[in-house]
């Protein structure tokens, strides 16, 4: 019966959509509305075929009483990839910045910086980040419920809905179809099928919370909680548009000027808040105990440090406005809050990095604990230089430079790379039933090649940033600017060109990576036991 | 500490979890964006300050779609190195009609705030078409393909009613003769006394030296009037800003 429920809905959507494509007033709709009908019939043929078919003996290896890990695995392997590609396009377009001539003439503007630079932040961050926080967040909430997913294949439905959401999301930027807001890219039609996806995501979540079989729920799914509520109301608030038309893709802000700016900065950074933070802090509550076979350092300073963290960082969205046409009071509460946001920052990274406290043994010898150590590591550095740049004073050197961008790529690179490649390797071994990884020693490569990177890319863009902030304001004796604008810009030649090499760095390791993977699943040897479901681990 | 003994009820049940962590993240988002819907130094109206014109607003389409944003800020800060090399910083009002704002977050080049009239239209189409023939230092893409992509009027009415829907005063002569204006604004030899009555300080150009309309035209008609609209000889900031 089900079946001809989803048969019927199929259907209309990929007529509708062949309609919408016909009638669509600019390219990137169309192409939307194409893949959109191509995967709709797709799906149509698939479960017409399936229909009234005799279903396939139950593999006994595969009991539907077990974790659910298929969307886990298939996680895993779109974390390996959307992160290849993001790192790709970083690289490309760190290079287009020292030699223009990258941006392809051919590519009449499709290829150019300004259409790549969306493309790369959007795919490392939502991409490469969205399905590693995808993928933890369904293997973490199974084993710390002793519970299976809650909605049958929903979870499914959650990941190739989220895959759909990115490719769409990508050919629009490459297409023209941006509303411009930072990190909020998209336009309204696929935002509104983010905003389906992601309901479903905290349907899954919360119904395999509900069904748990451990009485409290474990710190690491508080943190999972707050980062898919929060991003939802995040989300909904900053993308409230008219279209212009149901057959294009042009929307209209409900929010003008100075409103819109204090609606996307206060999106903009909870973006990094919830998203990069809150859920990767889940991640490592999950994955360093088990790691280091240790509990969580503090009870006490979770809880504190949890209700701290999400109650201050809403707040520090206006320092990205500090001195513009957003009044002195909000801009003033963003950089208080900034600032005291240091502290459960800090709490959070303290936890991360005491629970190795008589372990630390392990440094030497399991380079995905180096990799956590120096994952936490970058996230208390990121979150001191943070409230540091939030100050007023040094935000008006750094603001507009490219100091704010080596700070997001310590963030970035740092905390969520590091602790997402340690995930990987925490996870391929276990969800493939493999006795261990392929090479320790190419993660301790993977390791030294991503650390080496960032450091070139973040001591490169401290240069070049505080460089070209004090070039210019600089005046002379008489009262005049020293330097014309073009001169800060050839200025920053040589470390545009370190940034990009560390940018190389960081992609080879990720290459690494990937081969490791591969071959773990490949030529590892089998890990015998198959282990049942047990109660919350 | 007695209190963190009694989170466990909250850590014992969802429901209660996921409704308290939604209000602790709403507070600040409340406290800090709704003041900014009735205070006066955020919604006050500056003398001069009108609506985009339909080829200005095709511009700034432009402009969005191509990602200019992405490395220049229209957003002066009232700092001395700022307001010499860009001029006067930037008010609240004169983003008031934009939807989506551009100030940016970024200056791989340039504030463009103000930068209407600075450069002559044929430095624009030079510029855009090889920025490094102007500016050697520049790092800017090529952007001539502008110039070769013709553009109609056919739906800049149903924009500029989307904006009218959601409180941009565009009235309903203006709607109806958007296309009429968008091709009397590159048309210096045709009646433009009905665009110039609608749209004051609007510039009449043939922006781009090329027969018809060309994206370029409308980027640089756009550019052009970036910050042209207040005039800053007559204008006296308010005491509260």
């Amino acid at each position: 019966m089900w079946n001809y429920v989803k048969i019927g809905v199929l259907g209309v959507i990929a007529v509708l959509a062949a309609i919408a494509a016909n009638f669509a007033r600019d390219l990137a709709y169309q192409v939307h509305m194409i893949i959109v009908m191509l995967v709709a019939g797709g799906l149509f043929l698939w479960t017409v075929r399936r229909t009234d078919e005799p279903l396939p003996a139950p593999s006994p290896g595969d009991p539907a009483a077990g974790y659910m890990d298929g969307p886990v695995r298939a996680g895993v392997i779109a974390t390996a990839f959307w992160g290849v590609v993001g790192f790709l396009v970083g690289v490309i377009i760190a290079f287009q910045l020292p030699f223009p001539a990258l941006n392809f003439e051919w590519a009449d503007g499709y290829l150019n910086f300004g259409k790549l630079r969306p493309l790369h932040t959007s795919a490392v961050i939502f991409a490469f980040g969205g399905n590693a926080l995808l993928m933890s967040t369904f293997y973490i909430v199974q084993r710390t419920s002793g519970a299976r997913l809650w909605g049958g294949n929903l979870a499914w439905f959650v990941f190739w809905g989220y895959q759909l959401f990115i490719v769409l999301a990508a050919t629009g930027y490459l297409l023209g179809s941006t509303q411009s807001k930072e990190y909020a890219e998209p336009e309204w039609h696929v935002d509104l099928w983010l905003t389906i996806v992601w309901v479903a995501f905290l349907a899954v979540f919360l119904g395999t919370i509900l069904k748990r079989r451990e009485p409290h729920i474990y710190v690491a799914n508080w943190f999972l909680l707050s980062f898919i509520v929060t991003v939802a109301m995040l989300h909904v608030v900053n993308n409230l548009v008219v279209p212009v038309s149901l057959l294009g893709s042009r929307s209209v802000e409900v929010f003008p000027g100075v409103q819109g700016a204090m609606v996307q900065w206060w999106y903009g950074h909870n973006a990094v808040g919830f998203f990069l933070t809150a859920g990767f802090l889940g991640m490592m509550y999950y994955f360093v105990p088990k790691q280091a076979e240790r509990p969580v350092f503090s009870y006490k300073l979770s809880i504190i440090h949890f209700w701290a963290l999400i109650f201050l960082y809403i707040w520090a969205g206006p320092h990205h406005l500090h001195y513009t046409a957003l009044p002195d009071w909000a801009s003033t509460l963003g950089m208080v809050f900034s600032v005291v946001l240091w502290m459960p920052s800090w709490g959070g990274m303290i936890n991360g990095l005491m629970t190795l406290s008589g372990a630390w043994d392990k440094l030497r010898t399991d380079p995905i604990i180096r990799m956590m150590v120096v994952s936490i590591g970058f996230y208390g550095m990121s979150t001191f230089e943070g409230p540091m740049m939030s100050i007023r004073a040094v935000n008006s050197l750094s603001h507009y430079t490219d100091w704010t961008i080596g700070h997001v790529h310590s963030g970035a690179l740092g905390w969520n790379g590091m602790i997402t490649f340690a995930a990987l390797y925490f996870l391929v071994p276990r969800l493939w039933n493999r006795e261990r990884l392929y090479s320790l020693s190419l993660v301790s490569w993977h390791f030294w090649l991503a650390t080496i990177g960032i450091v070139l890319y973040a001591s490169s863009m401290w240069v070049t940033g505080i460089m070209e902030g004090l070039m210019w304001r600089e005046v002379d004796a008489n009262g005049f600017l020293v330097n014309a604008f073009a001169d800060t810009v050839s200025a920053k030649f040589p470390m545009y060109v370190v940034r990009a090499l560390g940018g190389v760095l960081y992609l080879g390791g990720a290459l690494i990576m990937c081969w490791n993977l591969w071959m773990t699943v490949r030529a590892a040897p089998a890990r015998q036991a198959v282990p049942a479901a047990v109660a919350a681990e | 500490m007695a209190v963190l003994t009694k989170h466990k009820i909250l850590e014992t049940n969802a429901t209660l979890l996921l409704v308290f962590a939604f209000l602790v993240v709403t507070i600040g988002g409340i406290v800090q964006i709704a003041p900014l819907f009735y205070l006066e130094n955020t919604i006050e109206k500056v003398e001069g300050m009108r609506p985009y014109s339909p080829l200005e607003l095709a511009g700034r389409e432009i402009y969005v779609r191509e990602g200019c944003y992405v490395c220049h800020s229209q957003m002066i800060r009232p700092m001395r190195d700022e307001v010499e090399r860009y001029g006067h910083y930037s008010l609240a009002a004169e983003s008031m009609y934009d939807r989506p704002f551009l100030w940016g977050s970024k200056r791989t080049g340039p504030d463009l705030a103000r930068v209407g009239g600075r450069y002559s239209d044929e430095w624009h189409v030079d510029h855009l078409i090889d920025p490094q023939s102007v500016v050697p230092e520049s790092v800017m893409p090529k952007y001539g393909f502008l110039r070769d992509r013709k553009i109609e009027p056919a739906q800049i009415a149903d924009l500029m009613s989307t904006h009218a829907l959601l409180g941009v005063p565009y009235t309903e002569e203006m709607i109806q003769n958007a296309a009429a204006d968008f091709r009397a604004q590159i048309d210096p030899l045709g009646d433009t006394s009905g665009l110039l009555a609608r749209y004051p300080k609007a510039q009449v150009r043939n922006f781009d030296g090329e027969p018809g309309i060309s994206e370029m035209d409308a980027l640089i008609a756009y550019m052009q009037m970036l910050g042209t609209l207040v005039d800053f000889s007559t204008f006296e900031a308010v005491a509260n800003r």
